[in-house]
């Protein structure tokens, strides 16, 4: 091998583009009767990197996400998504703008296989009507293959093609995360929101779902906000983190700032009373 | 032996998403159509043909329905009953207004009429669910029948507040009303389960089944990834009323003849339809065959076999044909929830693995 032959830059996690503001939470906050749950909070969300929301229990994380996926309406405040402010909106109607996510406590689908599971997550992707579903032959079955190629395709990169026709309900607890990460990929989502996407593995399992993420990240471009409780994991993965405690920000940067930052140390750590 | 995928290759995702993946189930479910097209319409005699194949025929219809409503979608109904008896005379009413016009699309349309009833009966399902939204379909069982009865629009202001079918007749043959051969009774059931059974199979294949399965699964999670609750749950239960509609129709128009409709079609028939599904399988097609196959063939045989063969007394054999048939009901609820479908779904894969255990 001589001296000239070019060699192709290996992209790392540092050439990635973190492109302009995608959404923007602009001073949200959410009441549950007398309870505040969220208190004037503001970050965004930049094209292309892995943001996370970390605090300790109770902190308001799951509520944040909630909001931006259009299950809780806050009484105050306004989300932008690409530039534009957005509307109230059913969560079905937020998932069909390209918002995708996964759930703290599984919410897969029991009664059917992992393939039909991810493949629900293209739902909003398919657009045949009921008669030409009720014939089968022709353009439902075409769609149906087309989207089995892209949905094998995830599978291919998760790795789970053994379990493909294996009810879901059977799985182990990692594999189940796995397939809802899978869900949610299959819808191309724009941006994916995951809620503790590592809670209850060991560390083997861990691993391989931070691998996952990043490479989602890298190879898909997907921005990704994500709500995890495991330090070493969050301050890996994120390019920016927000923190939150009792509903309130106390913190917001790049995971060196977030270390730094007395209040967040506070938070965690907790204060002497003197 | 034959029992294996081994050898049968799949190239391409539709051969791997077909129905059959196993070579002999193909070769199982043509003969089957061949021998119920082919054979059953020259041997079949009257007694069969009333008592055995077109009730079985026309449950099957309205338990495919059922199926896609509770089974599929998870929307519990105790409005069967209710939604045939407006098949039922919507068919009527179709009829004697328009004497000119084909049977079959009298049938068809009115499927298409209960099809918005049940549309509207629905509407409550976005707001409850489980038992509530089953009182609120018991509620549209008891409001059409004493509909049906108070009105007489509905019965044409006939004396006895009955409704009677008309003959007609299709390519020459007499399908309904008093003279139609026991062939064409079969035949012209048979058909319309053969692809209406089929087009379920489709629905529940492509998306539409999964958008159904999904709302049954977990209704928020289908919602946060992109599935409409409310065009989702009002699709099924327009696609269920249908096929109910239809098998109402066909109850009163070919099986029946002459239907008053508190006896025809009262909350019993709801909840035979219901334990149809359960003791089948619910969201399963191949249950809702079983389980109409089930209720209607059992107090046959069991009439056969206690009146026939030991020489009991009627009433007795009737009652007693009740608490088998009610103790067999909560024997399957005990030991095989997910009805006959799993059963014969187990014995499938013990057959793959045959002579082996594991």
């Amino acid at each position: 091998m001589n001296a000239e032959t070019p060699v192709e830059a290996i992209p790392t996690a540092d050439d990635r583009k973190i492109g302009p503001v995608l959404m923007e939470m602009k001073h949200i906050t959410l009441r549950f009767g007398g309870v505040k749950a969220i208190t004037d909070i503001s970050f965004d969300i930049r094209e292309g990197e892995i943001r996370s929301i970390i605090g300790p229990n109770g902190a308001g994380k799951s509520s944040m996400l909630n909001v931006i996926s259009g299950f809780y309406v806050p009484q105050e405040g306004e989300v932008w998504f690409r530039g534009a402010r957005r509307p109230q909106m059913k969560p079905y109607q937020v998932a069909r703008q390209g918002i995708a996510r996964t759930f703290q406590n599984i919410a897969l689908f029991d009664g059917m296989s992992v393939l039909d599971n991810i493949m629900t997550g293209r739902l909003t992707l398919m657009k045949t009507g009921l008669a030409a579903q009720s014939l089968w032959w022709g353009k439902a079955q075409r769609e149906e293959t087309e989207h089995r190629e892209k949905v094998e395709k995830i599978i291919d990169f998760l790795e789970i093609q053994a379990i493909r026709k294996t009810p879901v309900g059977r799985l182990p607890y990692g594999l189940k995360k796995r397939v809802e990460l899978a869900r949610a990929l299959a819808a191309e989502p724009m941006l994916l929101l995951l809620d503790e996407p590592m809670a209850g593995m060991n560390v083997e399992e861990k691993e391989d779902m931070c691998r996952f993420i990043l490479d989602v990240n890298d190879e898909f471009g997907t921005t990704i906000c994500l709500i995890e409780h495991d330090m070493g994991v969050v301050m890996d993965l994120s390019d920016r983190v927000v923190v939150m405690d009792y509903g309130k920000k106390i913190g917001d940067g790049t995971p060196d700032e977030v270390r730094g930052n007395q209040a967040v140390i506070d938070a965690y750590l907790g204060v002497a009373h003197d | 032996m034959l029992y294996r995928e081994a050898g049968d290759f799949k190239t391409s995702y539709a051969s791997d998403s077909q129905t059959f993946p196993i070579r002999f189930d193909r070769w199982r479910y043509w003969a089957v159509v061949a021998v119920a097209f082919g054979v059953i319409p020259f041997v079949i005699d009257d007694y069969w043909a009333n008592a055995v194949a077109v009730p079985f025929l026309i449950y099957a219809i309205a338990a495919i329905g059922l199926n896609i409503l509770t089974g599929y979608c998870g929307q519990v109904s105790l409005g069967t009953g209710g939604f045939m008896a407006v098949g039922a005379y919507a068919c009527y009413k179709l009829m004697t207004a328009f004497p000119e016009v084909s049977v079959l699309i009298h049938v068809l349309l009115a499927g298409g009429v209960t099809a918005l009833v049940g549309v509207l009966f629905g509407l409550p399902s976005l707001r409850i669910k489980g038992f509530y939204l089953a009182v609120a379909t018991l509620a549209a069982q008891f409001f059409l029948v004493w509909l049906f009865n108070k009105v007489p629009w509905f019965y044409n202001y006939s004396a006895s507040g009955q409704i009677t079918v008309p003959e007609r007749t299709i390519l020459g043959v007499a399908v309904t009303g008093a003279n139609t051969p026991a062939w064409a009774k079969y035949l012209f059931c048979l058909v319309l389960l053969f692809v209406l059974a089929w087009v379920a199979r489709n629905l529940t294949r492509g998306s539409v089944g999964r958008k159904w399965m999904a709302i049954r699964d977990m209704d928020i999670a289908a919602e946060i990834i992109g599935v409409n609750p409310l065009t989702t749950k009002l699709s099924a239960f327009a696609v269920s009323s249908f096929y109910i509609g239809i098998a109402g129709a066909l109850f009163f128009a070919v099986y029946l003849g002459a239907v008053e409709v508190g006896e025809a079609f009262g909350i019993q028939k709801s909840f035979v339809v219901l334990f149809m599904i359960i003791i089948g399988g619910l969201g399963s097609i191949f249950g809702s065959f079983a389980g109409a196959a089930f209720l209607v063939l059992l107090p046959v045989l069991l009439k056969n076999v206690l009146v026939g063969q030991l020489g009991w007394a009627t009433d007795l054999a009737a009652h007693v044909e009740l608490m088998i048939v009610g103790g067999l009901i909560v024997a399957f609820l005990i030991y095989e929830p997910h009805g006959i479908a799993q059963l014969w779904k187990l014995a499938k894969e013990k057959l793959r693995l045959w002579p082996f255990p594991h």
